[in-house]
Formats: C-alpha cells, sequence, structure tokens
C-alpha cells in the first residue's frame, strides 16, 4: 500500500534504508540513524508521504549484542489517512540518536519518556530531563536488564 | 549523591528549564514581581495528580512547566512480565474514567497481531460499551469543567447520570469500574436481554437530562465568557505537537479514527463527527457535548442492528473456552491450560492500532516475538499528548485561567503517567 512512499525513500535516501518490512498491512522502515531528521522531514513535506502527525515514539531494547536499542517513530498522516512506522537502531556504545522536535514539535514529552524508560540521549533536544522518573534515579527501568521488582534503595525516600 | 542533594539538584534543573523558556511575556518592571508558584499535585482543577510550575507576572502565566510522574505504575513493564490475557485487568486503570473503550483498544491491538477478528455480535457490544464509555468520560469532563469555573450544580447533576450508567456497567460486567470485560477474540460473557433493556431505558431518560445540564451551561454568561477565547491553539500548531480527540477537531480538523480508519463496525454506522473551529475552551467544551449527542445515535443504531450469534471467535488456539465445557471436555482442557499457563502466542512482529478513545488517539504498540507474552508494549496515550501542549495553552493568560484550561483539556493522568 505505502509502496510509493517506500520507492520514493529508498531513491532519495539510498545509503540509509535499511530494511522495509510489511506485517499485517503495515509498513515498517529501518532507517540508519545518522539521516533519520532528514527522513523525517522529507516523510513529513513530501507530497505523497505528508505525515503531519508524529502518534508517538517509543524505544525498545531488543537485548541484542550490537544495536541493543530501537527507537520507534509511528507516524500518522491527518491528510491522507495512512500510517507508517520508522525505526532506528541505537548501540550501547554510543547511546545518542538526533531528536525529531525540530521536524514534530509533538516529539519532545515522547522523546524524554524514551530517554527516562531505555536511555536513549536524544541530540537536539532542548529539555532532556526525565520524563516520570525521579531526576536522581540511576537506571532505566524498560531496560531488560532492569528486574520487574525494581531496585532496592536506587530511590531515595525522604528522611522522618 | 545523598537525599538532600539530590532534592537540590531536581529543584536546580526545574527552576533552569522555567528560567529558559522562551516565553512571549516580558516585563522591565521596577517592582520585582515575580513569582513561581507550585500547582499540584494535589489540586483539585488538576484531576488528579498533575504538577504545574508556574511562573507569574502578576496575574498573567509567564512560564509552566508540567511534572508528571506521580502516578507512574509501569505497566509498560508489567505488560513485558505477564501474558496477552493478563494485562486486560491492568487496561482498566489506564483511563479509569472509560475502562471499557481500553480493554476494547487492547483487544483489538491483540487480535491484530494474532490475525483473528471477534464475531460480528461482539463488534457490536464493543462498539455500545465503548460508546457508554464515552458518554460517561465526556458527562465527568463536561461536569468537572464546570465546577472549575464555578457551576457546580452542573457537576452533580452530571455525575447523578453518571451514577446510572455505572449500575449498568456493574450489570454487564460485575463492576463499576474495573471492568476487565473484553477477552481476545470476544468478551467475558453475552450482554444479557436485561442489560439491554436497561441500556433502552436509560437512553429513553438520558437525552432530556443530559439537555437540562447544556441549559445551565449553554445559556450561562458566566460559563461560556469563562471559556470564550481562553486557551487558543491554532491548527498547525494543534497537529504538529499531537494533540488528538475532541481537542484535536477543537481547531477545525476532522481527524476522528472512527471515521478515518474505521475499526469494528463503525463503518457501518451513521454519525457525525463535530468539528469546531476556533481552538479555545470553548469549542472543547462544544465538541464533547456534541459527541455526547452522536454517541447516543450510535448506541440507538447498534442496539437496532446487533445480530444475535456467538460473541466468541471460533479459534480454540486463541480464545479462552468457557467454563462448563472446561469441566466436561478434554479437549476445551487441554486449550484452556495451555493458554493460561503459556499464552496465546501471536507471530513474530509488530503491529500499532489505534481507537479513537474518549480522550483521543488511544495506540498500542506491540513487539512480539512469539511468545505469550509482549516483548515490548507500548501505550500511546491521549492525555499524555494533550498536555504536552498545556503551557502553549496557558502561558500569555490568566493565572485564573489555567483551571478553565485543564478542564477543557480533561487530561486523566492515570493514563498520562501510565
Amino acid at each position: 500500500m505505502l509502496t510509493k512512499i517506500t520507492e520514493k525513500l529508498k531513491a532519495q535516501f539510498p545509503d540509509s534504508i535499511t530494511a522495509v518490512l510489511e506485517f499485517r498491512g503495515e509498513t515498517t522502515v529501518h532507517v540508519k540513524k545518522e539521516n533519520i531528521v532528514a527522513i523525517c522531514q522529507f516523510l513529513r513535506d513530501d507530497t505523497a508521504s505528508l505525515f503531519d502527525y508524529c502518534s508517538d515514539v517509543c524505544g525498545a531494547d531488543a537485548y541484542t549484542p550490537e544495536n541493543r536499542f530501537e527507537v520507534i517513530y509511528n507516524l500518522y498522516s491527518t491528510i491522507l489517512n495512512h500510517r507508517i512506522r520508522v525505526k532506528v537502531f541505537v548501540d550501547e556504545s554510543d547511546l545518542h540518536c538526533p531528536s525529531v522536535t525540530s521536524v514534530w514539535p509533538g516529539a519532545n514529552w515522547p522523546e524524554r519518556e524514551t530517554f527516562d524508560m531505555v536511555g536513549v540521549v536524544f541530540d537536539g533536544h532542548n529539555d532532556m530531563r526525565r520524563m516520570y522518573m525521579p531526576e536522581e534515579f540511576e537506571y532505566h527501568p524498560l531496560r531488560k536488564d532492569f528486574p520487574m521488582m525494581g531496585i532496592p534503595d536506587s530511590i531515595p525516600l525522604p528522611r522522618k | 549523591m545523598n537525599v538532600e542533594q539530590a532534592m537540590e539538584v531536581r529543584q536546580q534543573k526545574i527552576l533552569a528549564a522555567l528560567e529558559n523558556k522562551n516565553t512571549s511575556v516580558y516585563f522591565q518592571d521596577a517592582l520585582d514581581n515575580e513569582m513561581v508558584l507550585n500547582m499540584g499535585p494535589q489540586h483539585p482543577a488538576t484531576h488528579g495528580v498533575l504538577r504545574l510550575l508556574i511562573k507569574l507576572d502578576g496575574e498573567t502565566v509567564a512560564a509552566c512547566v508540567p511534572e508528571l510522574g506521580y502516578l507512574h505504575r509501569g505497566y509498560e513493564k508489567l505488560a513485558e512480565n505477564c501474558s496477552y490475557h493478563e494485562f486486560i485487568p491492568h487496561t482498566d486503570r489506564l483511563d479509569y474514567l472509560s475502562p471499557l473503550m481500553n480493554n476494547t483498544a487492547y483487544v483489538l491491538a491483540v487480535e491484530k497481531l494474532i490475525g483473528i477478528e471477534a464475531p460480528k455480535r461482539a463488534q457490536y457490544i464493543r462498539v455500545i460499551i465503548s460508546e457508554m464509555a464515552r458518554i460517561s468520560s465526556h458527562l465527568l469532563g463536561i461536569g468537572a469543567l464546570a465546577m472549575d469555573v464555578g457551576a457546580l450544580t452542573v457537576f452533580t447533576w452530571a455525575f447523578r447520570e453518571r451514577e446510572k450508567m455505572y449500575d449498568i456497567f456493574e450489570l454487564l460486567t460485575g463492576a463499576r469500574f474495573t471492568t476487565s470485560f473484553t477477552r481476545i477474540g470476544g468478551l467475558a460473557h453475552d450482554m444479557k436481554p436485561e442489560v439491554i433493556s436497561a441500556i433502552k431505558e436509560f437512553f429513553d431518560q438520558f437525552p432530556e437530562k443530559f439537555n437540562e445540564c447544556l441549559t445551565m451551561l449553554n445559556t450561562n454568561r458566566i460559563f461560556v465568557e469563562r471559556l470564550d477565547g481562553v486557551g487558543t491553539i491554532s491548527r498547525e500548531n494543534a497537529i504538529a505537537m499531537g494533540m488528538s480527540g475532541p481537542n484535536l477537531r477543537a481547531v477545525g480538523v476532522a481527524c476522528d479514527l472512527r471515521r478515518t480508519q474505521p475499526y469494528l463496525v463503525y463503518n457501518e454506522l451513521d454519525f457525525n463527527i463535530p468539528v469546531f473551529n476556533d481552538g479555545d475552551s470553548l469549542s472543547r467544551y462544544y465538541v464533547r457535548l456534541n459527541e455526547v449527542k452522536e454517541s447516543i445515535k450510535i448506541i440507538r443504531q447498534c442496539l437496532e442492528k446487533m445480530p444475535a450469534g456467538p460473541v466468541h471467535a471460533n479459534e480454540p488456539k486463541k480464545v479462552l473456552p468457557r467454563k462448563e465445557p472446561i469441566y466436561t471436555k478434554m479437549e476445551e482442557l487441554i486449550h484452556d491450560f495451555m493458554i493460561v499457563n503459556f499464552g496465546v502466542n501471536p507471530p513474530v512482529g509488530e503491529i500499532y492500532h489505534a481507537v479513537e478513545a474518549s480522550k483521543g488517539e488511544l495506540g498500542f504498540y506491540i513487539q512480539s516475538r512469539g511468545e505469550g507474552h509482549p516483548w515490548r508494549l507500548k501505550i500511546r496515550s491521549p492525555s499524555f499528548m494533550n498536555l504536552q501542549s498545556t503551557s502553549l495553552l496557558v502561558e500569555g493568560g490568566m493565572i485564573s485561567d489555567i483551571v478553565a484550561v485543564l478542564g477543557s483539556l480533561d487530561p486523566v493522568m492515570g493514563e498520562a503517567d501510565k
């Protein structure tokens, strides 16, 4: 369904698109993180795609030795009514990823949440604070090596 | 880092965020009347545990930084550690004002991942319960907004109607709030005739009572003037900031997932999408009000069109069997054992499915590795994204308008904090 868009993307960024996957009628495009801002800009402005609405940005921990973290962008077009998913991979040795807040200002809080939950740092984000957890918390709870029961004493409690 | 240092660091960071904001309000006053006000997390107008840090210039809001996380329970982490069925009760606690809607949204996402579909009757019942949840949520939204700007009577009247709806939910599901009514591939059980007659009875008297509330508000000059032109956002900004639901339709964007990306049986039903163009608090109120009327239309059509038949898909390996056959038949016992102990094991893949919930686009992004529990489950919560625009809406306005803006945004912290 979205082959036109993915073909255009491949023509525009031949080196950056690593995979295009289809599952249950949904398209996922794997791209290299260096070019994510340019690709998002293209997806937003190109007349065939017009993804003007960033539904969500989230992170996932694939728990693999290489490219451990994924950052997933779920995009929607309020004009053309279609969805696409863009995914970038972030290695544990370099936890930085360019921020897309310049393309969609609404990616601000979801990126902060991603930073809070899996620890990917978004470069170019003007307010990279934690979203939910306290500022003094040292861990990233949605990483697979963080135990579900939590880590004792990881959150300092106020003194009596 | 000891406790005091940690608290100090945190305060410094919040203050720095407040100071660094580019605000449209500047003043060069000899009288230093700038102050930082902490609103919440315990404040009746924040509808839960939202904390707003506000920099004030006299009575004008110069900057506003929302702080979230006071109700963060880590549902996404929990989801990774329980099976697809076990997560259904947790969805009740997301948007606790419309739990039935969340149940429906979650199972629709899982069904899409597995590749099954619930039978027609179950889909109609899901539409009915979703729309009832929408009405009860909007009743609270309208009532609480009226209370925030000083009209207490409407709040009690709206709650009275809401209470009648909760009686129906109790009759239907056995619980008022923690409904957990949907199942993967169907429902917990069929809608009994007495529930259907209770719904019909309720909607026979509801429009009149609802109009009473509206007369109290729409002809109330104080209410209208408190909201008119307050907390405006432009169409471009609203889309770019990821607003959704009634708040997006109040800026003139006719984007309703029930129409644009139809799910369940919405494309067989006749209803309108109310759209207003001003983008202020009053428009957001009007959108909700008209949506209630459209939802009544939808429910009446569903009750008329609802076919007879089963409410569980015929997928023995994916759908929990009924209790009676489990005790009498071997096959069902095996399937029950396998589903409860090992889960439904969807194929490897990832999906994102969004529905138009009462607050906006409620989406579930699920990564499956073929196991009984999701590898990653992300909840795209509409309240979270709507709250993001709070600072845009209140900056430059009066401090007393903050409660009106928050009330008209209608956030639920259970959903925003997950």
